[in-house]
């Protein structure tokens, strides 16, 4: 059928042929399928709200920017832009500072208690981590860092790190222990046999894998619902107001949520793949 | 620091992070659950339990992960072989299914919201097919089915490409020579996959399920964009519970029980997919 077909690369025969077209059509179906919902939203974000809210809709954005700027004046809406930044950025460097050293740690020693550590990090990803908002909120409350950027962060890097420790001990991992030990042997300490020599080969990783906690911040809805009333967040901003929030203030939310979460994806895409591939096992 | 230390020292930050967020925070919220004012009680379950969104909240969560589950299982496997045969191409389709990787739960909720509200491309098409005359809300309680149909293909939409990412890695560390003697013996496309691919995929689709099946538990913002109140999840519960009625205790109680069904299913899908001993490629 299509799988024999698409292995050759002059297909001979006609069903050959045939099978060819469907793996094709299979494939753009699919990319529509991600894409065309995506479109719309764009449709509607360069719409003015008069053309978000009327019927029919027309298939081509009109290039209006009154959505977008209705959203931009409404009323505390940029500081819930400049909250999410603020928990992504904070997210993205507490996650990476305390993890990657983890990441080291598991890819070049053996130590006693390594598999319980690594049954620790693993065990985060079998539990739902938002539900955890709701203890921590009283928690903060206790230690005065309620309704803070910071008391987020905290949550977001918990979801984070784990990620950051298995992509870090990945990255470590492909390098190998000789080139270290090499600099050792040319008089480089630990230390800084790391920082010359390892540290520039995994940085690209590593930005990976920061961006991807960045985007895991950003994303993440309940927890910042939770633990956030003044201080919101986008995403609990728009949550929060989805009952009451008129229709082209929702879209054009939604597409300031998806635009980072497109050049991240892009950006991080070399890295996704390698670190599930040794994450994973 | 002495080589036998060092591990410690380096894996000690994440350790502690996770005992302060992640452990200790289980403790919390079960005292949250069992706790009253006059020591051990089951009040907050009884309460939660016995009320009237209970069980339709627990129904729902249910019929969802179980609608939605298994076509991302079986969608990611076929996207999975599709990339795997690929020859040109491969990194743009790739980027382009494992878009939604990227996207809020939030986000997709509105992304869906704009095909199915009244006003919507849904509408729009079938007018302008003349299906219809004036445009039919889709998202009201009058058609509980189409609430639900939304919400299944915004989750399918959102978050199969997190099991493909898994699937492709775990794919790519298939040995090559095994399909290759399948091919000498005769073995059909099918069959190579069948006998080979999914046997040897067994320890990513373990993890891809345990994700997978953790986050259909969690659903909640593509929810709250598109079914509001219409379609009431256990998360949604949870949420209602500690804002709109300011009753920590019983959120905390859902939360237990979200996390008990969470556990539940990993313990199921680990022993139902379990990697026998000393069976490694």
């Amino acid at each position: 059928m299509t799988a024999v077909a698409t292995d050759v690369a002059a297909p001979g025969t006609d069903s050959r042929k045939a099978g060819q077209y469907v793996y094709i059509a299979g494939v753009v179906l699919l990319c529509a399928w991600v894409l065309v919902p995506l479109y719309f939203l764009l449709i509607n974000t360069l719409s003015s709200p008069e053309t978000v809210n009327t019927f029919p809709k027309r298939f081509v954005p009109e290039f209006d920017m009154g959505s977008l700027s209705f959203f931009a004046g409404f009323d505390g809406i940029l500081t819930a832009l400049k909250n999410s930044i603020l928990v992504a950025g904070l997210t993205m460097i507490m996650s990476i500072a305390i993890g990657a050293p983890a990441g080291y740690a598991l890819s070049r020693f053996d130590f006693w208690g390594k598999e319980l550590f690594r049954l620790l990090i693993l065990l985060t990803r079998a539990f739902p981590l938002p539900l955890l908002a709701l203890p921590l909120a009283v928690m903060f409350i206790r230690a005065g860092i309620d309704d803070t950027v910071f008391g987020l962060a905290l949550v977001h890097t918990t979801l984070a790190i784990p990620f950051a420790v298995l992509i870090t001990f990945s990255l470590f991992s492909g390098i190998p222990m000789e080139l270290e030990e090499a600099a050792w042997t040319l008089g480089c300490t630990r230390l800084t046999a790391f920082t010359k020599v390892i540290l520039p080969l995994v940085l690209p990783g590593i930005t990976a894998s920061a961006i991807f906690a960045f985007v895991i911040s950003w994303n993440e809805v309940f927890a910042a619902a939770v633990l956030t009333i003044e201080n919101r967040t986008l995403t609990a901003f728009l949550l929060q107001n989805l009952d009451t929030s008129p229709l082209h203030l929702k879209f054009a939310g939604g597409f300031i949520l998806v635009v980072p979460a497109l050049i991240f994806i892009f950006a991080v895409r070399k890295y996704l793949f390698a670190m599930w591939g040794i994450a994973n096992r | 620091m002495s080589p036998r230390l060092l591990p410690y020292f380096l894996i000690l930050p994440v350790t502690l992070f996770l005992f302060l967020f992640f452990l200790y925070p289980f403790v919390l919220v079960a005292q949250q659950a069992f706790n009253s004012s006059s020591g051990f009680t089951l009040n907050n379950f009884r309460d939660v339990t016995t009320h009237w969104k209970f069980p339709i909240s627990l129904r729902n969560t249910f019929l969802l992960a179980l609608a939605v589950v298994p076509i991302q299982l079986a969608l990611s496997l076929l996207m999975a072989t599709m990339v795997n045969r690929m020859k040109r191409g491969r990194d743009l389709i790739l980027y382009v299914w494992t878009i939604p990787l990227g996207i809020s739960d939030l986000a997709a909720g509105i992304i869906w919201l704009a095909i199915f509200e009244q006003s919507g491309f849904l509408n729009s098409m079938m007018g302008g097919l003349g299906l219809i005359d004036s445009p039919t809300n889709f998202l009201s309680y009058q058609s509980p089915v189409l609430v639900f149909v939304a919400i299944m293909l915004a989750e399918i939409w959102r978050a199969t490409a997190i099991m493909l990412v898994i699937l492709v890695a775990g794919i790519g560390l298939i040995p090559k020579e095994y399909y290759e003697a399948g091919e000498v013996f005769g073995a059909s496309a099918w069959q190579r996959f069948l006998r080979i691919t999914l046997p040897m995929l067994r320890p990513s689709l373990q993890t891809a399920l345990v994700l997978r099946v953790i986050l259909a538990f969690e659903v909640f913002a593509v929810v709250q964009a598109l079914g509001g109140t219409l379609f009431p999840v256990l998360m949604g519960e949870t949420y209602a519970y500690q804002f709109e009625l300011l009753n920590g205790g019983a959120a905390a109680a859902i939360a237990l029980i979200i996390l008990g069904i969470s556990i539940t299913f990993t313990l199921i899908i680990m022993r139902a997919l379990r990697v026998p001993k000393g069976a490694t490629i």
